[in-house]
């Protein structure tokens, strides 16, 4: 068999032939004339050292099959783990959606042969305002960690102060990209909880708040799982200053938790991952930002907001960009951070969700999540030697285990736990070394009552 | 029967409208799109409903008015606005220059959806995710590869977010010597992606902005009037989105060094030169590659995209947290890195993105990526040619030089003729199934209009794309009403701009149209 010329089905010119005439007609003798420009001193020698070629799907499948079914997925193994990203009931309409060529492989295209993306986005606004009671909510940004750190930003902005106030119980990934961000402009205190029952402390935040403060941030619910019962009174202590309440939210939690905005929060941020979207091993995020519909506010937003507009015929809807002239594609560095490629994917199929799920679903959701977390708390509380660590105070999805008074670790509870086939939850010893050996627990719709059972039974025979 | 006459070319084309309501207007009460699990009763005789007995100042006691539909409702509904949108898979899309528009392969999204990937949660333990980290070990080492680069992270969101993180690293670089405070100057140029002097601002950077010279190249001259011993960094694309090649590029990247900065190269735009040159060739110290342009991933209508931030041996200390490493026998998160900028994005990058470059580069080896370079490279060069004998277009700059992945072409000349701008044409493109994008502003190229073909396209779907432009370049010197009437043939007609720029009438939200029309609450 002679040696053939490779075809690449990708590469529709790559034909030989097609190749030559082309060349022909740039008036080129080959490709090493077309790229004349780059000296030869920068051009790379010889061959890229990458692994062989594989030909065909069939062993592209066989090949990645491989690596992956190294993995034991959530599918497979009872989970309990959160801290930031949530294992939900996913429907299967979203994954229809957000897999559909049209929307998949379009990108950067203009209301006009994009009007789908427009309005979906649009769309996916308008019931993320429902859901915020907030007139301005922005097309996705990267996900919960930006959300939080740009809409500090924005504070700062808005206000002309430099410094914001961040509670201790905030987690350890999150404040790091907060803090890089923030850095070259802005400074960060520490805004302590009470030890008893895990909510901020409210006599402290007093004797921090000043009138230096951008803003005083917190989360509903914390990366503890509680829920911030002082919520309205920390916001009137932020405005008592002139500081802004900035309040990072589960968006899931809302169909039974208050909207911020009715605590007093001016702007509101978080992560819609729980929101129809995989978990993806951490890779499924997208952020929000809301706020009131503030001329001074909606100018300090670096993403894209997409409204609504007449078009020249009645009862058309067109859609468009709001306000374009604030962001980088307009001003360059003198724009409001950057935007780009962010997770508007993510957004359609957040709105997907929402449309899915109604008024109904969002409240069955918050009710039932609420349940089984308190039911899994009550009855971990139960077992001798085990601390429910703020279990007076309400919980979301997520709930704190003490491990102390049981002299175990948290590594060798997690390390049982996977030895009988669960995946137990986020260690906490090191990032917040005060609460012990901890572990973060997290319990949602997809465990059924037998499942929390068995963790129960199984946490109980790891202690005993 | 006659035979039936062939196609015309530009096709006759018209986008769907399927003239739909904004998804409020479509709610039903009492319907719902899905149903959860039921809570049980043993649950609910033990700890009743906790969301009702929540403090008033957290209970939510108006549910949110989200629309109440039934599942084929929703799903008829985004099946039909998606249909009034244009994706890489049905147009030849060309028009949106320095994206990289290429063809992502569906296998990979099949790959990229299996739940031994989707339900994998971020903090099992790693001998749980094997398969994972085996992919993103291995596909760091294919990217060190390719770029020359030492390490890699694949953390970021996206490209301008791996921007933002070289910035970090040579800012923590720059700390880590204690000339933070010195180093308060980035140098970028305008035909360099405006994130790149944004996020510089961002991590706390005076920003200078290079223009070209008379030959469309950096000026070089005002690069060496401009470094110095506050430069923290040159950020620079190369090609830039001329689509030119800077052949000096390896004296930018000197005199920079020699003043101390660092030299970080956005290869957002790599797509041309795979296997042809790398930034450890130019001297570059970190750079960049975007997973959903070169490497095939799709756009997702915005993201989420992926970004790949590489790094030279002295940055390797500074990159985020955590590395994946294997020890000869598994594969495993590091975070043991004191020096690091910390996070910049949840958890590890965005896997699915992750695993479809590395299947696309499995698919292709090392002579598929060269192979990508090349066909990309003469399918531009292809169309300069053609584009160029359109009427009232030109390619500003490096007359009779070739360009590698992508050209900035300017209608100067059809505008002056015919009063035709390049935005007005922008829209007529739409009414034959097709986009292009002008440029980014400032408007450096008069009347822009940027295309990169990519290596998807044939060259009938280029010679297509050719006849469109022709037509309505003729139609600008014979029937430019047309143009300003433009679109005819789209989902929707002219909408009225003003409302987007007037706090007064702009409507983010549906609620907020609701209110600024005077309607009632939903």
């Amino acid at each position: 068999m002679t040696a053939k010329k490779p075809v690449y089905p990708y590469i529709p010119n790559s034909v030989p032939d097609v190749k030559a005439e082309m060349l022909r007609t740039v008036g080129a003798l080959s490709m090493d004339e077309l790229y004349a420009d780059i000296p030869a001193n920068l051009r790379f020698k010889g061959k890229l050292n990458l692994p062989d070629r594989l030909h065909s799907e069939a062993e592209l499948i066989r090949h990645v099959d491989g690596l992956l079914n190294k993995n034991r997925s959530t599918r497979e193994t009872l989970s309990f783990l959160g801290a930031g990203c949530y294992q939900h009931q996913v429907p299967a309409v979203c994954d229809e959606i957000n897999s559909r060529g049209e929307f998949l492989t379009a990108y950067a295209g203009d209301p006009y042969e994009d009007h789908g993306r427009f309005q979906a986005l649009f769309e996916y606004e308008s019931m993320m305002a429902e859901l915020l009671s907030m007139d301005v909510v922005n097309v996705p940004n990267y996900d919960g960690f930006q959300a939080s750190a740009t809409a500090l930003c924005m504070a700062a902005r808005i206000t002309g102060r430099t410094i914001v106030l961040l509670p201790v119980n905030i987690g350890a990934d999150k404040l790091s990209k907060v803090k890089e961000y923030l850095e070259p402009n802005i400074a960060i205190e520490r805004i302590p909880f009470d030890p008893k029952s895990g909510l901020l402390d409210l006599a402290a935040l007093k004797t921090l708040i000043n009138p230096q403060i951008a803003a005083v941030y917190f989360e509903n619910p914390s990366y503890l799982g509680l829920l911030e019962t002082q919520a309205d009174k920390i916001s009137a202590a932020a405005h008592s200053a002139g500081a802004l309440s900035v309040v990072s939210v589960d968006p899931l939690s809302l169909g039974v938790i208050r909207p911020p905005v009715e605590y007093g929060a001016d702007i509101v941020c978080g992560d819609i991952q729980t929101l129809g979207i995989h978990m993806h091993y951490g890779g499924g995020n997208g952020g929000f930002i809301a706020s009131n519909d503030e001329p001074k506010t909606v100018m300090e937003f670096p993403s894209r907001l997409f409204g609504v507009a007449p078009t020249v015929v009645e009862g058309e809807y067109g859609f468009g960009d709001v306000a374009y002239e604030r962001t980088s594609f307009a001003l360059r560095e003198e724009g409001k951070e950057w935007v780009g490629t962010a997770a508007a994917l993510w957004g359609i199929t957040a709105g997907v969700y929402l449309a899915l799920m109604g008024p109904k679903g969002m409240v069955e959701i918050g009710e039932g999540i609420m349940q089984r977390c308190r039911y899994a708390m009550k009855k971990i509380a139960a077992i001798p030697d085990l601390k429910v660590t703020f279990g007076n105070t309400p919980h979301f999805t997520e709930f704190v285990v003490n491990f102390d008074e049981a002299g175990k670790t948290a590594v060798a509870v997690n390390q049982a736990l996977l030895e009988r086939d669960i995946f137990g939850g986020k260690d906490l010893s090191a990032e917040f070394p005060a609460l012990g050996q901890s572990i973060l627990f997290c319990v949602s719709e997809v465990q059924s009552q037998a499942d929390i059972d068995r963790l129960v039974a199984v946490l109980k025979e790891v202690v005993k | 029967m006659k035979p039936i006459t062939p196609k015309p070319s530009p096709r006759r084309f018209h986008q769907a409208s399927w003239d739909e309501p904004v998804i409020f207007e479509l709610s039903q009460p009492g319907q719902r799109g899905v149903l959860l699990p039921p809570v049980e009763t043993g649950i609910e005789q033990e700890v009743g409903n906790p969301a009702q007995v929540l403090p008033d100042t957290l209970r939510r006691t108006v549910p949110p008015a989200l629309p109440e539909m039934s599942q084929i409702h929703v799903m008829r509904h985004y099946a039909r606005i998606s249909q009034e949108n244009l994706g890489v898979d049905l147009n030849i899309d060309i028009g949106q220059g320095t994206c990289t528009m290429k063809y992502s392969p569906k296998i990979n999204d099949q790959l990229a959806r299996t739940p031994k990937l989707t339900e994998l949660h971020p903090l099992q333990d790693d001998s749980t995710v094997q398969g994972i980290l085996e992919v993103m070990h291995r596909l760091e080492g294919m990217l060190t590869e390719i770029s020359g680069m030492d390490r890699f992270s694949l953390q970021p969101g996206a490209g301008s977010a791996a921007i933002y993180a070289n910035i970090c690293m040579i800012r923590a670089y720059h700390a880590s010597r204690g000339e933070s405070k010195q180093r308060d100057e980035v140098i970028t140029t305008i035909f360099s992606h405006p994130s790149n002097a944004a996020a510089a601002k961002v991590a706390g950077y005076k920003v200078i902005t290079l223009y070209p010279d008379a030959d469309g190249y950096p000026d070089f001259e005002a690069l060496k009037a401009a470094v110095s011993e506050r430069t923290a960094a040159l950020l620079i694309t190369n090609p830039e989105d001329t689509g030119i090649f800077n052949p000096r590029i390896e004296e930018f990247v000197k005199i920079v060094h020699a003043n101390g900065g660092l030299c970080s190269y956005d290869q957002a735009n790599a797509n041309g030169i795979l296997g042809i040159t790398r930034a450890r060739e130019a001297g570059f110290d970190v750079c960049q590659f975007n997973l959903h342009k070169t490497f095939s991933t799709p756009h997702g209508s915005g993201g989420p995209g992926a970004g790949a931030s590489g790094v030279t041996e002295k940055l390797i200390p500074f990159l985020p947290v955590p590395t994946t490493e294997f020890d000869g026998q598994k594969y495993y998160l590091d975070y043991n890195h004191p020096q690091s900028i910390g996070k910049v994005r949840p958890f590890y990058g965005v896997t699915p993105n992750i695993l479809r470059a590395y299947a696309w580069i499995m698919s292709l080896g090392a002579d598929g990526l060269r192979e990508v370079a090349e066909i990309a490279v003469l399918n531009n060069n292809y169309l300069m040619k053609k584009v160029l004998e359109i009427r009232g277009a030109s390619a500003p700059y490096a007359k009779g030089k070739r360009r590698i992945e992508q050209v900035r072409y300017s209608w100067e000349q059809l505008t002056q003729e015919t009063g035709v701008h390049s935005e007005e044409i922008e829209i007529r493109v739409t009414d034959f199934g097709m986009h292009y994008w002008t440029s980014h502003h400032p408007f450096v190229v008069p009347e822009p209009m940027t295309l990169e073909p990519t290596e998807s396209y044939s060259r009938a779907d280029l010679d297509e794309y050719v006849t469109m432009l022709k037509q309505i370049s003729a139609e600008a010197y014979t029937n430019p009403e047309i143009i300003k009437t433009a679109p005819h043939n789209s989902t929707v007609h002219h909408t009225h701009h003003e409302p987007f720029d007037n706090p007064d009438e702009w409507a983010v939200t549906w609620r907020a149209y609701r209110r600024k029309t005077g309607q009632k609450k939903v």
